[in-house]
């Protein structure tokens, strides 16, 4: 259904906007010529709940006039739409030129040529018919329903396509296709004396096609099997008692960890104090770079928007910079930052590591993460079955569920969808109610050990939010499972008062 | 505000286009015409901007299929062709499953102004805000203080029509203006922010008073331990909160067993009395300042709402009623399937005891000892049974001592559940429209009292300012 804008038109469509740019003056233009294809599809016990095909076209021109930057955009996807839009996004650049205090100024990036770049897939999920998905997920519905103790099935797949044409004055063109797809299903079990358990799968959101659910990168016939006889195990268990424990996490419950407390806090812009109004600042502020001691020496962060598969992985960001590699942390350190155009400018960098990004071709790019990862250990490294080994008392934390953090990125609390107590090296069942918190640096202080590569996964989220108006971007987090001493361990249901 | 889309056919043309071009049961086409302005600042400077327009059409399919009916639904921006359209939601529909949502279409209203052109905005409906902003900056760098913020306007206009011969129409402002300040050293700030219909009750100025008179409470610092303590929730705050309490209202969730509105056994709380204080929480699309649409639109079927729906009249609906819980959402085929009553989700949201008066200057006046929590952040769910939310305090968390705040302190993490904290209020203002500091830019119509509950669970200091 979705048909995309002929790259003819696409061609006509983004140089009328950058002509008439160039004509009135500006010093710095970039046109997105965009599609987008969003599919949900739910149900709930079997049934199909919702279904929705969503596919966005649009167009959205950035310029940079006198200083100030203009942006319009518009969902009419024409020569004559675009030309009208370097009007409008002049006019409101002088708009705010009246009001602005300093002019803004953008990192010079060279460019690049010619650019055609697509992510790594088989199928697009996006051009399987509704019915398949409707098909497979009640087939996986089935799986579990059939199965004693679990009352209620939800499951979902979401998939997206995005087309993304990108042009600008330093003669950049490029043409980028990504997917994306999250298929993920949730069980629950009623507790009889009152509430319920549930039990979500730990499979992330991937830079793959329809094929993840066929297997290719996540084992889903395995993890369907092992969910009825978990939930039960988990709907049996004791409470936890609240206090200090030593903690093995595992890279599907790490990598939202890493997200709140190593991504946003490593974002330029928040540091800067340009979403102070909004997503907050960063404790990590650019006068603490190379010496704020971030975690333990064994902790090697690096941002990307290369991996494989990765959400945030792309050939050229939406400003035209290349996409790069680069430490934020290194043994331990600080030592660098997610950035774009303008901030780097403000910071004095003299390039762009193409972190910009747009969720919309009707929205104004601004800087958002990269696929920030935290390193597993050099050479074989220890398996996940080894760091539980050299605990006494602890808990074994795999997959997400709720997450906060506050506005500058110190104070953080997590839950998870199965907490395994380890006495004396081994797995000793399941715990209920576990919700641990944390000081950033205090946390990545006590991480002791990470596990080595065969331990790593890139997991991630399609649904990060940042920005006025909110913009939501796809990020991967890479991550080893790792062992980390005495974190504070709450009983959230004693925190409720019960 | 004034004006249509170049290049983008009229939207009644649309929606009898994609009508017309129907060959199944029945169908539905909504067109959403959205016009945005929006401007953004930090570090006393302007940052970006935008100027938008966007069409969204979506159609719903209805089809006959064996054992009952199905639906597909198709949604495209831009300048559609609503046949295709219309031909791939039709494709959807025939191999779908039975949909259990299916309730027959509605039709009976024709709105006179159907064929009407969508208003738009632009910048100039900031100018009252953007006027002051040059020397609101310059002030704030001669007091040592460092502004961010954010104005952005809507106009969304919504056709809806149905194969059943519903003809709806509906024009949506939607304005919001919010502004921190930060002391240059980090060491405080304060927020403000505001909803607003079409900015002319909004000007920087005004903002920025506000901002001056509470970092003025931050001279003196005061250190507090976590623990449970009294606090005043501005309207902002209690919006933040409720916000989730609607979230949580959907009835097949908690008939279900998973919400804190299930009951342990079966069914549903409806009815049960979960405060002593005579709340209603209500939504109503002709609550005064912050009237809303008054028919549905659903462009995606979900557990609490239907694409059958579509153009369902809304009404003043409560949530909560004399303290008891009243409704929950169902959708008609929902309603049926569980004895309930319709009850759609709204875009407005107002709590009020009725009587109550005072701001949130008054209950600070009427508190002898316990803290001013002026906004809370990062709010997620811990634990979906009982509601139990996780969440900061920022911008701004001071002491209260004998009716007056007498310093700052240090900003907490919480853990508290909205539905038990209705029960511990000991103290209720009068109801004022305001803006969620969180959820304001998604849920922007919103008009809460300020309260003060006891026993409020600071689990943790955050070092965060």
């Amino acid at each position: 259904m979705a048909k995309h804008v002929p790259s003819s038109d696409v061609d006509a469509v983004m140089a009328a906007a950058l002509d008439a740019a160039r004509q009135l003056g500006v010093s710095d233009a970039s046109v997105r010529v965009e599609t987008i294809r969003a599919q949900v599809v739910a149900l709930r016990d079997g049934a199909l709940e919702t279904s929705s095909d969503d596919t966005e076209d649009g167009v959205g021109l950035r310029v940079v006039h006198d200083g100030s930057i203009g942006f319009a955009a518009t969902a009419d996807v024409s020569v004559d739409a675009a030309a009208r839009l370097a009007h409008q996004a002049v006019g409101a650049a002088k708009v705010v030129a009246a009001v602005r205090r300093r002019p803004l100024e953008l990192a010079a990036e060279p460019g690049h040529g010619t650019v055609s770049w697509s992510s790594s897939y088989r199928t697009d999920p996006t051009a399987v018919p509704m019915a398949e998905k409707v098909a497979r997920l009640a087939e996986w519905s089935r799986r579990l329903l059939g199965q004693k103790g679990i009352d209620h099935v939800t499951a979902h797949v979401r998939a997206v396509s995005e087309s993304k044409h990108y042009a600008d004055l330093q003669g950049t063109v490029a043409t980028q296709r990504r997917v994306r797809v999250h298929p993920s299903v949730e069980a629950v079990a009623l507790d009889p004396q009152g509430g319920f358990e549930a039990m979500r799968t730990c499979a992330p959101p991937v830079g793959r096609g329809w094929e993840y659910l066929d297997g290719e990168g996540w084992d889903w016939d395995t993890e369907l099997d092992e969910l009825p006889e978990l939930l039960a195990e988990k709907l049996a268990s004791p409470s936890v008692d609240a206090g200090r424990y030593d903690l093995v996490i595992d890279p599907t419950n790490l990598w939202l960890t890493i997200h709140e407390s190593i991504g946003h806090a490593t974002e330029l812009d928040r540091a800067l104090g340009y979403e102070a109004a909004y997503a907050g600042t960063s404790f990590a502020t650019p006068d603490k770079l190379g010496t704020l001691r971030y975690g333990s020496p064994i902790m090697h962060v690096t941002g990307d928007r290369t991996a494989e598969h990765g959400l945030a992985s792309v050939a050229i960001d939406d400003e035209g910079v290349a996409a790069q590699s680069f430490d934020l942390v290194k043994d331990g350190l600080l030592v660098g930052y997610q950035l774009d155009r303008a901030t780097a400018s403000a910071a004095g960098y003299d390039r762009s590591n193409g972190c910009a990004f747009a969720d919309s071709p009707l929205h104004v790019p601004i800087q958002r993460m990269a696929n920030v990862s935290l390193q597993p250990a050099p050479s074989e490294g220890p398996t996940t079955a080894e760091l539980i080994a050299g605990v006494e008392r602890g808990i074994f934390v795999v997959g997400d569920k709720s997450w906060s953090i506050d506005m500058q990125r110190y104070n953080f609390q997590f839950t998870g969808q199965r907490f395994f107590r380890i006495t004396a090296g081994r797995l000793d069942g399941q715990l209920r109610d576990v919700a641990y918190q944390g000081t950033t640096t205090e946390f990545w202080g006590s991480m002791e050990a990470v596990g080595g590569r065969s331990t790593y996964l890139l997991a991630g989220a399609f649904n990060c939010g940042k920005g006025q108006p909110g913009q939501v971007a796809p990020v991967s987090h890479g991550a080893p499972s790792a062992l980390v001493r005495n974190v504070n361990v709450l009983n959230a249901r004693a925190e409720g008062g019960r | 505000m004034t004006g249509s889309q170049p290049g983008l056919a009229p939207p009644a043309d649309v929606v009898e286009a994609g009508l017309g071009a129907a060959r199944c049961a029945g169908c539905v086409v909504v067109v959403e015409d959205t016009s945005e302005a929006e401007v953004r600042f930090a570090v006393n400077t302007t940052t970006t901007n935008g100027i938008r327009r966007a069409r969204r059409v979506t159609v719903a399919s209805v089809a006959e299929v064996d054992g009952g009916l199905g639906v597909g639904v198709a949604t495209r921006s831009g300048a559609v062709d609503v046949t295709d359209l219309v031909r791939a939601a039709e494709s959807q529909a025939y191999s779908a499953p039975v949909a259990d949502d299916a309730s027959p279409l509605l039709g009976g209203v024709v709105d006179a102004e159907f064929g009407a052109t969508p208003p738009e905005t632009d910048l100039s409906v900031l100018s009252g805000v953007l006027s002051g902003l040059s020397a609101v900056f310059e002030r704030a760098e001669r007091a040592r203080t460092v502004l961010a913020g954010f104005a952005s306007h809507t106009v969304a206009t919504t056709h809806l029509g149905t194969s059943a011969g519903l003809r709806r129409r509906h024009v949506q402002p939607t304005g919001a203006a919010q502004m921190v300040a930060r002391t240059s050293d980090g060491a405080n700030s304060a927020w403000v922010g505001v909803g607003t219909r079409d900015f002319a009750d909004v000007a920087s100025e005004a903002l920025e008073d506000e901002l001056v008179r509470r970092l003025g409470w931050a001279s003196r610092r005061v250190d507090v331990d976590a623990g449970r303590h009294t606090v005043v929730l501005p309207p902002s705050a209690v919006a933040d909160l409720m916000v989730y309490v609607a979230g949580s209202a959907g009835g097949q969730d908690a008939e279900d067993g998973r919400t804190v509105f299930s009951k342990p056994g079966g069914g549903t709380r409806i009815g049960e009395q979960l405060s002593s204080l005579a709340f209603e929480l209500r939504s109503d699309p002709a609550e005064p300042g912050i009237e809303c649409a008054p028919f549905l639109t659903v462009t995606a079927s979900s557990a609490e709402a239907s694409v059958f729906d579509n153009g369902l009249a809304l009404d003043r609906t409560s949530w909560l009623r004399d303290g008891r819980l009243e409704h929950l959402q169902y959708h008609r085929a929902g309603a049926v399937r569980h004895g309930a009553q319709v009850a759609a989700p709204g875009d407005n949201l107002v709590l009020e005891l009725a009587g109550a008066q005072g701001t949130t200057a008054d209950l600070v006046a009427r508190t002898e000892h316990g803290l001013l929590v002026t906004c809370l952040w990062y709010i997620r769910v811990v634990d979906p049974a009982t509601l139990l939310l996780t969440g900061l305090t920022r911008d701004g968390v001071y002491l209260i001592e004998d009716g007056e705040v007498t310093g700052t302190v240090t900003n907490f993490r919480f853990n508290e559940s909205p539905v038990d904290l209705l029960a511990r209020t000991t103290d209720v203002g009068a109801t004022v429209r305001t803006l969620g500091r969180e959820f304001g830019d998604y849920v922007n119509r919103t008009a809460m009292p300020a309260l003060r509950v006891d026993d409020f669970n600071m689990s943790s200091v955050s070092p965060a300012s």
